[in-house]
Order: C-alpha cells, then structure tokens, then sequence
C-alpha cells in the first residue's frame, strides 16, 4: 500500500515540475548545453585520478621525470579545463534563469489583473504575493542547481561506477551496495517531505498575509492600541511556522545520515577488501589508489542527492503554487452565460467607439430580469439580485437607492462587467454587454468606486486613465472642475504631484473628488456613480452636484446615493429591496408613495426609535412601515 | 561581518528612473534609509547571542562531523603504507583496525549529522521568529507618519523576502561556511602533519583565494543591493495593484500595468542576473587557483616519490585532501552568495528598525487618575498646540481648546480645514510640534499604550476588515470581550441584523464563502468595536460616511446612549451628526473659527449658519 501512493506522489512532482517547461522552452538550448558542459566538466574531473593512477603506476614508480613532468601536465590542463567549463555552465544559464523568473513573475501578475474580482474577494493578497515572490525564487534555484545537479550527479555517478567497474568489478560491486537502500530512503523522504514542504509554503503565505493586514490597518490597530495582540497573533503562526520548518529539517536529517553513512560503510569495506587484494598482489597500488580516489569524487554527488530532492519537492511545491493561480480561467471574452443569449453573439459590433451613438438602438440602460448569485455563495441562499427590471433611458440618470447591504455596489459592478450575471441580460444601447468586448464595454461605461482608490502616479495621469490617449490638459482641467477638485493644482507639483502609495497622501474626500474627475474625463456615454460624494462637506457636495448635473444631461448615468441631496442629482430614482427593485419614479413621486423609500431618505420612523426596530426595518421589505414622522429635532 | 556596514548609504546605480516624489532626494523614496555604521552587524550580533550556548554546541557537533568525515583519506593512507605490508606478513591486525576504524567514522559521520542538522535548525528557525517578530513589532510601533511614507509593499518586503534571504543563508550558508572553514584547518593541519613541503605549498594556495573571495565579496554586495531594492519596488507595485483590482479592471489599466511591472521587473531581473554573473567569475577563478595548485603539488610529491623521499601512501593522501581541501571553494562561493544577498537585507532591515518612533512610548508611564465621577468621561485640554508634518502639507497654526469631561464636540469644516489632524494628535497617531494634548491634566505622552487606549479610542473612515470572523474583527475593540458582549455592541449600533444573515452569523470568516460586507456594513463592524472598547473619549472621524440615512440614525440614536458622560470629538460632513453635540467648532484652512453651541451657531450668521442651511436645503 505504501509503494504506490510514494511513486504517484513521485511521478505527480515530476509532472508538476513539468509545466515550467512552457517557460523553460525559450532557454531550453542554454540549460541544456549548460548541463551538457556540467557533465563533462564533471567528467573531467573524474579524469584526474586516473591521471593520478597512471603516475603512480608508471613514471613515478619506474623513475621517470619526464613522465611526472606531462603527468603534470595533464593534470594542469584538465584543472583549467574544468575550472573553465564551470565557470561556463554559471555564465551560460545567470541571464536565461533570471529571465524565467522575471517571466513567470510577469505572467502571474498579467494573469491575476484578469482574474474575475471575485477571485481577488476570495485570495488574500499575501497569498499572490508569496507565491510571486518566494515560490519563484525557489524555481529559479530549483533550475540552476537541483535540475541541472541531479542530471549532473547521475550521470557522475554512472560514469564513476562504470570506472570502478572496469578498474575491479569486485570492489565496484561492493560499491554498489548501498545504492538499493538509499534509493528506497529517498523515495519514502521525498514523499514526507512533499506533504511538509506544501505546508510550510501555505504558512508563509499566511504569514505574509498577517504582515500585510498589519502594515494596511495599522490606523484600526493604533486607533485601539492593538498591536501586541496583532504582535501575538503574529507570533502564534510564525511559532507554527517554525515547528512545520523543524519538521522538514527532521526528515532533511534523517536522509543525509542515511546518504552520508551507507556509501562511507562501503568505502570502508571496499578499502579493506583492496587492501587485502593489494598485499595479495592481486591488485596495483596505483589501482587502489585511483579506485578510492574515484569513489571520493563521488560522495558529493551521493550526498548531495538528499538536499537535491528536498529542493526539488520545495521547488514542486512552489509550482503546484503557482499554478493553482494560473489555472484559474480569467475573464472569458466571449458570452457564456445564460443560454438564451447565444443568439446574441452574431450582434457584435465591430469596433465600438465610446463616442459614436449607435443610431438605431439609442435606448439607454436595460437590465432584463438580471439575477445574480455569487459564484461562491451556497446554493440554497437566496440571489443578490433577483430578476431585476429597471431602464434607463438615453441621456437620464437614475439614482438607485436601497438600504445599507441591499446590493447597490453589487448591482453597479454587473454593467461594467466586473460581476458577471448569473442569469437575465443588460444592454447598452440595445447591445448585449456579453457581446461587447470587455475594454470597448469598459471605455464606455466610466465607473467611480465608493472606495476612492489612487494608483502610484501623478494626479493628472490617475484621472487621465479615465479616458482615451487623446485626452490632454484641457479635458484634465474640465474634469478638475466638474469634480471641485481644484485642490490638484496647488499641490506640491500641481497635477504632476505624485499620489498613491508612494506619493502624496490625500484625504478621504480629495481622493474622491479625484476619483469622480476620473469617471467623467472621458465624458462617457454611460457613468455608474457608487455613492460618488459621501466623503464630501456639504458646501464642497453641493458645488459638485451643480458641476454634474451639466456633465449629466446628455450622460446616462446610474447613481448609488444615500442621501436626498444626491438623489436630487438624477431625474428618477429607483429602489432596491430584498433583492428586488421594488418602486421606480421620481424623488417626490417615491417620497409620497413609498414608506420604505420615505424612510431611507430621512430616517425617521414613526413611534418607537430605538435602535433595533430601525435597524430590523432597513434589513426588510417594509410594505408595512408606519409612515414617516415629521418631527424634526 | 564588517563589509556591508561600513558602504551603507552608498548610491545604487540603476535608479535614475524610478519614480520621483516631491523631494527626489528623500530617502524614503529611495528605498535607502539611513543603516547606523554597523548596525547591520551588531543587528547579525544581537540575533545570535541569546542562542551563544546553543551556536557552540551546533559548532562542535559540526566540528566532530568534521573529524569522523575527514578521517578517512587517513584511514588510506595507513593502509597502503602499513596495514597492505602487515598483511603480506600475515598480520591481518592492522588492516582490521582499519575497517572497523572506517566503519566507525562512516557511523559517527552520519549519526553527528543528523543531530547536527537537527540542531542548527533549531538555532536558525528561532533567529528566524525572532527577527520576524522585531520587524513585525517594530513596524507597529512606528507612528502613522512613517507608514504614510515607508509603503506597505515596502514593509512587506522587508518581513517577506528580505528575511528569506537571512533564511537562506542560515540555513545553507552558515553551516558552508563553518564546514568550509573547519575543512580548511583540518586538512591544512593534516597535510601539513603528513608534509611540511606539501601542506605549506597547500597553505600559500589560501593567499589568491582569498584575494578572490575580497573582490566576490565587494562586486556582489553591490549587485544584491540593488537587487534587494528592485525586488521591493516589484511588491509595491504588486500589492497596490491587488488592492486595486476593480479601478484596475474598470478603468482598463492593465495593459499599461503590464508594461510597468515590466520595467519594475526586468530591473529586479538585471539585478539578478550580474550577481549571478559574478557569481560565475568568482568560481572560474578560485577553481582556476585550485586546480593549478593540485598540479603543482602532484608534480612536486611524484617527483619526491620518484626520487624516494615521499611515501606513495603519503602522496595518495595528500592528493585525496587535496581534492577535498577544493571541493569546498564553490561552497564558500555560495556561502559568499547567501552571505552578500543575507547582507543586502540585513541592512534594509536594520535600517528599518533604526527608524525610531515619531509617537515612543513613555519610559516611566502614568496612570490617568481614577474617575471621580460614575461617568466614563475624561477632559481634553489642547495646551498651546501646534502642528506641522515634516514633510511641509496640512498646518495647525497654535491653538488652545479645552473640552469637559462628557461633552460632545462636533467638529465641522471643508475638507483638508485640519479637522483630521486634529483627531490624530488628540487620538496620539500624531505628536503635536509645538504644546501639549492633556486627558485629565496627563500629558499623552506619558501614557503606555493601554492606559492610552482606555482613554482615547479613534474610529477613521476607513473600515479595514482583518482576516477571520466578524466576531474577532469586532473583538478588536477588546479581544477579551464575551461573545454576548460581542453581540450587545452590534445590536446597539445596528450592525446584529446583517451580521446574524451572513451564512456562520458572527462567526462568518470574513474572507470566505459569503463573507462579502459592504462598505456600509464595514463602518458598522467599526462603530461596534469602538462601542465594545469602551474608552474615556471616543473620536469619530467621518465614521458615518458609507451609511445610508436610517443606518446613520440608528448610530446616532445609540451614539446618544453610549456617548452619554463619555467626551466625545465627532467629525462629520453630514450636519446631522451635529444634532446629537453638544458644542460644534468650525475649522478652516487649520484653525478654529466658530464655537459654540448648535444652537447659537444656527441662530448666528457665520459659516455654520450658512452650512446648515445648505444642509437643511439639501435634505428637501
């Protein structure tokens, strides 16, 4: 039962390993030829004790100077030989390796740009990181020393047995003996150590991830005085880490012992067995001694196998890590949910432009009874997004309102296609955003996250990215504007002043400004605002709505608002509810009809206000809410 | 352990073209802070000596490996010259000795080497956690304003990849370079022993060595250097992109991310590949030496030999040390390797845990004196303070404000008017340039972190969730809080209702299935850990944001419980926050212009007036 498990586990690290050959493929004749020259490098240096042999048995016994002289000689070119030929093997694979890396490393980050953001809700970024990073340099080790090495080692040892063998077959023999027991020990090692070498890599990532959430909420952790418990819980799983690393270095021990002490016992017993063949005469010295001087050269080799191995399971390890990532599928470009669509996927458009109305279909934003699901949530629990119906006309924005959790930001994810939707379809302008390929859908739908986010860069390259190559300072000042975000030219370096994580910090509400300034560069045909303005003072809002609404009168723009003054922004406002949108008008329309809506926009509820009836309230439908009360404090 | 802290700030080339923030010469940008002369050794130095016992018994073990190991060519040696000629005569004595001799080191050899390699792991895997948990403990003892410039993918790296590479060298190097060393004198000794001419031939081979190991040394610092701070710059940009994945998607920044990580990337693969090079030429030239000594030895032993004066046995063993006595220079190379890799870090490292903190703990710690009162709340006096950062930006002009226990403060003002910093410096994320914050007549400085933290609690706008449960995350508050406790916080601020729909209810890990929150339910879990935390005074700032209308009623309603006799500092662009204040202070461009209470601003004609009446008109 044990054997078969062990030589799967074998052959999967060796398939695992395997799937680097895409990467290796573009390097494959510099590797080769690099284990080629280390082979014979090797084999060089096998060479030299039957130099060694050949001296002692001729010139040096029959008296020779001239032969110690080319004995010498040999030896001497053989050592610049060898010297020469490592120094080759290094040159030849130092750029080629690094290069893989760098290539792997790329392809992963190109890869998890693209993974569906629900894929990113799920994975810690400790986790990516650790993989692109630690588990790639191991890869990178594990080609430069282990793949070639194991060759390498193999091929000595054969090539060394082989000289054994024809020098005294006996004594090779007795050589030989060890080599049952120790392969047997490495196979059962390299199946432990598989297990433990997995274990370690995912606590590493662990690791990296308690860093990460340290380093991001470090103001959650000051603000509560937090950071021994957070030093503690550090400890915890860096203790864990290092009983799992002693784990591995129990069973590195155990194989050296094995790898050190079987090949030493039968040097030892091929000694004494020359030795006695020696003073029978049966044997030259100079064959002893270039016999044993050969089964020297090879302990290194035989020895090294073990850390090989355990390096080459790490190194599978990391790949099996890496691939994990890799073999998720990124967003698929052509339409593939919801059968009914499919008839959709002759209407493509051909190059759609951001700013070229398609005459005919100018109907706006349609969601046709959308349900959405997350992918990864049980089955049984009720949808997001239940058939949602809602329309927006060309040129109308919409504000949608909901409670806190109803689903608003998942619902303005699913235009841009950041979620996908599980069933139902929406369209723009009359085309099936499936059919629409992703960056056309998403240069024409501009989106400003609730979440402000500024990348490393100027402030006038973050709002830039809003829109295409040709947009220049002008557009950059206009939407400066619109967004009240004047503040961008009395930086440091005015809108060259560098922002993000390596720059300027800003505050909450400049972030936001300058996030919203990049939704509307562009000026976009479609505009999803999500909750664009809650980190604004009232006067520096009420500056931005008026701004806006200029932006918004030819825009069709979705807006997630909180407030009435926002919802003012838009000409209908539409509610969202259990999943449902449960009442479409205009603000006063809604305020006057619909409770649930009248109580969202002003929070007060009739008879008791304590916290938990209203609480319980904004989780419901609320056909039943008590109207709203006027008192005012 | 002298090379890397005497070339500390020198000037990686390479970095012309990284980007630039105001300041280019900051070091901060640069990813070079200020490593103290020697710091990077005495860092290696204070590692190591709580484990002094344990180093010396792993040196020893290793030492006694040596030996079994080393002794075999001597073993040969003996039995070609005296055990091959007893034994033609027929005593078979000597050459049992030898066996059993040979089969006693093979034993000893591989019995020390597994205790060894036990043992040294123990010694590494503790200086490991040991300086994990330094860095880690350090970075969270710096203030805010170090981490507002240091960048979370740089700190990451530090505690990732740069202590991977002390690691490595650890684990491989360490024991390379004892084993190297230790090879080195026992076969020097013994060729030595055997020959005086050989072994000294043997012993004058060491000088180019270690000339060579010199110039390895001096190139490939350099080149990990540079390396280290490539590899950094590549997890900045990582994690800001992780974190930043819907912008990244929505906004089609992918391709030009591409193309930057490229940069980033081929810089670290440059980097790379010359220490790699280097290397390659530090092995072509120590084999170089080697091998041309061998030669020379051999020819000048075969010729003794020839001529008589040399044992063959002599000459076999010489040559068997000889080979090994070179084996070991490509592990000193890699030794080299860790070491200048292990080096590189050690030093950013060491430069990071130089840094000392803006906001340092007091050395001899007050007690805030006992309430007199059954209310919570404690005064907050703004002696004489003022504030500027150091990097020039958001100003406080000096000022005073003197708040009672108990009060509500609301604090309003345009964005960037100071409010935030002045949350910071009562909240202590921030020390004040000038004067000093009092709770209770003590000065903040002078209270450690839990006394602190018992009296001053801040809630940001920013709703960061931890990994784990909702209830570990609300549990920040106060970690040994009762799960009832737990529950009672949620319920009065309104966060029990979502938190008891999620699939585990308040054991929902916040990352797995389902575990999906909302920005406003995020603000919820917040208030319901300051709730739990119970402090003295309770800052809020723009904590309400994300809220829709009856969820920030409810806060308010429950505020209005909670915060009754607890000094309170709200900070709101909503005007409704104000309602529950007792007093409100307008701020602009840093300093105070308004205070007073709701009231009376209202009935005023200053800017409060005007902005309630703004806020009136918007609520329509």
């Amino acid at each position: 039962m044990s054997t078969t498990p062990a030589t799967t586990k074998e052959r999967s690290a060796v398939r695992t390993l395997l799937r680097l050959w895409p990467y290796v493929r573009p390097v494959r004749v510099r590797l080769f030829t690099a284990a080629f020259v280390a082979v014979l490098a090797s084999c060089v240096g096998l060479v030299i004790p039957l130099v060694l042999k050949w001296m002692v048995d001729g010139p040096v016994t029959e008296q020779d100077p001239a032969g110690v002289w080319l004995g010498a000689l040999y030896l001497l070119l053989l050592g610049l030989a060898e010297a020469l030929l490592f120094g080759l093997r290094r040159w030849l694979v130092a750029r080629p390796l690094s290069h893989v890396e760098a290539e792997m490393r790329a392809d992963l980050y190109r890869h998890l740009q693209r993974l569906p953001v629900e894929f990113h809700d799920r994975w810690a970024s400790g986790q990516l990181l650790s993989r692109g990073t630690t588990d790639l340099m191991l890869l990178r080790m594990f080609l430069a020393f282990p793949l070639t090495f194991l060759l390498v080692n193999g091929v000595t040892i054969l090539v060394g047995v082989a000289i054994m063998l024809m020098q005294d077959w006996t004594l090779g023999l007795v050589i030989l003996g060890p080599a049952v027991p120790v392969l047997i020990t490495c196979v059962i090692f390299e199946r432990r150590y598989a297990e433990v070498a997995r274990r370690a890599q995912d606590q590493v990532g662990d690791l990296t991830t308690v860093v990460e959430e340290g380093v991001l909420g470090i103001r959650i952790i000051k603000g509560f005085g937090r950071h021994r418990s957070q030093a503690r819980a550090f400890r915890e799983l860096s203790r864990t880490l290092r009983g799992t690393e002693l784990r591995k270095a129990r069973l590195l021990a155990a194989i050296w012992a094995v790898i050190v002490t079987l090949p030493e016992v039968a040097i030892g017993a091929a000694l004494v067995l020359g030795a006695v063949q020696v003073a029978d005469g049966a044997l030259s010295a100079g064959t002893l001694v270039a016999f044993l001087s050969t089964a020297l050269a090879l302990r290194w080799p035989v020895d090294s196998i073990g850390f090989l191995l355990a390096m080459s399971q790490e190194a599978a390890t990391a790949t099996e890590r890496y691939f994990e990532v890799m073999d998720e599928a990124p967003e698929a470009e052509a339409p593939q949910r919801g059968a009914g669509l499919s008839h959709m996927r002759l209407r493509r458009v051909g190059t759609p432009s951001p700013h070229e109305p398609a005459p005919d279909d100018n109907e706006g934003i349609r969601f046709s009874s959308v349900t959405f699901r997350y992918p990864d949530a049980p089955a049984d629990s009720p949808p997001t997004l239940d058939r949602i119906d809602l329309h927006i006309r060309p040129g109308e924005s919409m504000a949608l309102v909901g409670a806190t959790g109803s689903g608003k930001t998942t619902l303005t994810a699913l235009v841009p296609r950041l979620h996908e939707v599980t069933s139902g379809r929406i369209t723009l302008d009359g085309e099936d955003i499936t059919a629409i390929p992703r960056a056309s859908l998403r240069a024409l739908v501009a989106v400003a996250f609730e979440e402000p986010t500024l990348f490393s860069a100027s402030v006038g390259d973050n709002v830039l990215m809003g829109a295409d190559d040709r947009a220049g300072a002008e557009e950059l000042h206009r939407a400066l504007s619109v967004a009240q975000a004047e503040f961008a030219h009395a930086l440091p370096q005015g809108t060259d002043t560098q922002v993000g994580e390596q720059g300027l910090s800003l505050s909450g509400g400049q972030r936001q400004r300058l996030a919203l300034a990049r939704a509307v560069v562009g000026s976009p045909r479609f505009l999803v605002l999500d909750d664009p303005l809650s980190a604004l003072d009232v006067h520096t809002e009420a500056a931005v709505e008026a701004a806006l609404r200029d932006v918004l009168a030819d825009t069709t723009a979705l807006i997630v608002a909180h407030r009435p003054s926002t919802v003012l922004l838009a000409d209908r406002v539409a509610l969202l509810s259990g999943g449902r949108i449960t009442a479409v008008g205009t603000h006063y329309e809604l305020l006057r009809t619909n409770a649930e809506y009248a109580h969202l926009m002003s929070g007060e509820t009739s008879g008791e206000t304590t916290g938990e009836t209203t609480g319980e309230e904004s989780e419901e439908e609320s056909e039943e809410e008590p109207e709203e009360d006027e008192d005012y404090r | 352990m002298t090379a890397p802290s005497t070339s500390v700030p020198t000037t990686d080339d390479g970095q012309q073209d990284l980007p630039r923030s105001p300041g280019g010469g900051d070091p901060f940008d640069r990813d070079i802070l200020p490593t103290p002369p020697g710091a990077t050794a005495a860092l290696l130095r204070s590692l190591l000596a709580p484990m002094k016992a344990r180093v010396a018994l792993t040196t020893f073990l290793l030492l006694l490996q040596q030996a079994a190991v080393q002794a075999g060519p001597l073993l040969v040696a003996y039995a070609i010259d005296s055990a091959v000629p007893a034994s033609r005569a027929d005593d078979h004595g000597p050459l049992i000795a030898v066996g059993v001799g040979y089969l006693l080191c093979a034993l000893a050899a591989g019995g020390l080497q597994y205790w060894f390699i036990i043992a040294a792991a123990r010694v590494n895997q503790d200086v490991l956690l040991d300086l994990r948990g330094r860095i880690f403990r350090h970075a969270q003892a710096l203030s805010i304003d170090f981490h507002e410039r240091y960048t979370s993918g740089r700190l990451i790296s530090r505690s990732t990849t740069d202590v991977e590479s002390l690691r490595e060298l650890l684990n491989e190097g360490l024991q390379e370079l004892v084993t190297v060393v230790l090879s080195f004198v026992y076969i020097s000794v013994t060729l030595l022993w055997l020959d005086l001419g050989l072994g000294a031939v043997a012993v004058a081979s060491f000088v180019p060595l270690y000339l060579l190991v010199r110039v390895y040394q001096r190139r490939a610092g350099r080149a990990y250097r540079i390396r280290s701070t490539a590899i950094a710059a590549v997890i900045v940009k990582f994690v800001e992109t992780m974190n930043g994945i819907r912008p990244v998607r929505a906004f089609r920044r992918e391709t030009a991310n591409d193309a930057d990580f490229r940069v980033l990337n081929s810089r670290h693969e440059r980097a790379n590949g010359d220490a790699l090079l280097e290397m390659a030429r530090y092995v072509v030239g120590s084999r170089l030496v080697a091998n041309t000594a061998v030669a020379g030895i051999v020819l000048w032993g075969a010729y003794r030999v020839a001529g008589g004066s040399l044992a063959l046995g002599v000459l076999a063993a010489a040559v068997l040390y000889l080979r090994r006595l070179y084996d070991p220079i490509d592990r000193l190379g890699m030794f080299l390797n860790s070491y200048q890799s292990a080096a590189a870090s050690l030093e950013k490292i060491a430069g990071l845990l130089a840094q000392t903190p803006s906001v340092p703990e007091p050395s001899t710690p007050r007690q805030l004196p006992a309430l007199t009162t059954e209310h919570p709340g404690r005064e907050v006096v703004f002696d004489a303070v003022g504030f500027g950062y150091r990097t020039g930006g958001e100003v406080l002009p000096r000022f005073d404000l003197t708040i009672p226990a108990g009060q509500t403060v609301a604090v309003v003002g345009s964005t960037g008017a100071g409010k935030s910093t002045l949350a910071k410096l009562l909240a202590r994320f921030y020390d004040p340039s000038a004067g000093r914050v009092l709770l209770d007549g003590v000065d903040l400085r002078d209270l450690d972190v839990p006394e602190l933290r018992r009296g001053v609690v801040m809630v940001t706008q920013e709703a960061f969730l931890f990994s784990g449960t909702v209830a570990e995350n609300i549990a920040i508050g106060r970690p040994d809080a009762t799960h009832e406790e737990i529950e009672r916080a949620a319920k009065a601020i309104g966060a029990h209702e979502f938190i008891a729909a999620l699939p585990d209810g308040y054991d929902t890990d916040v990352r797995k299935r389902g575990g999906r929150i909302s920005a406003g339910q995020r603000q919820l879990v917040a208030f319901a850990r300051a709730l739990l935390a119970d402090p003295a005074v309770l800052i809020l700032d723009e904590a309400t944001s994300s809220l829709d209308v009856p969820g920030e009623r409810a806060v308010q309603r429950a505020m209005q419980t909670v915060l009754h006799g607890r000094t309170a500092v709200v900070i709101a662009h909503r005007l409704s926050t104000v309602e529950i204040a007792d007093r409100v202070l307008v701020m602009e461009h840093g300093r105070i212009v308004e205070d007073g209470s709701p009231a009376e601003l209202v009935a005023g004609t200053g800017r409060f007036a005007d902005l309630h009446r703004a806020w009136r008109d918007s609520l329509a």
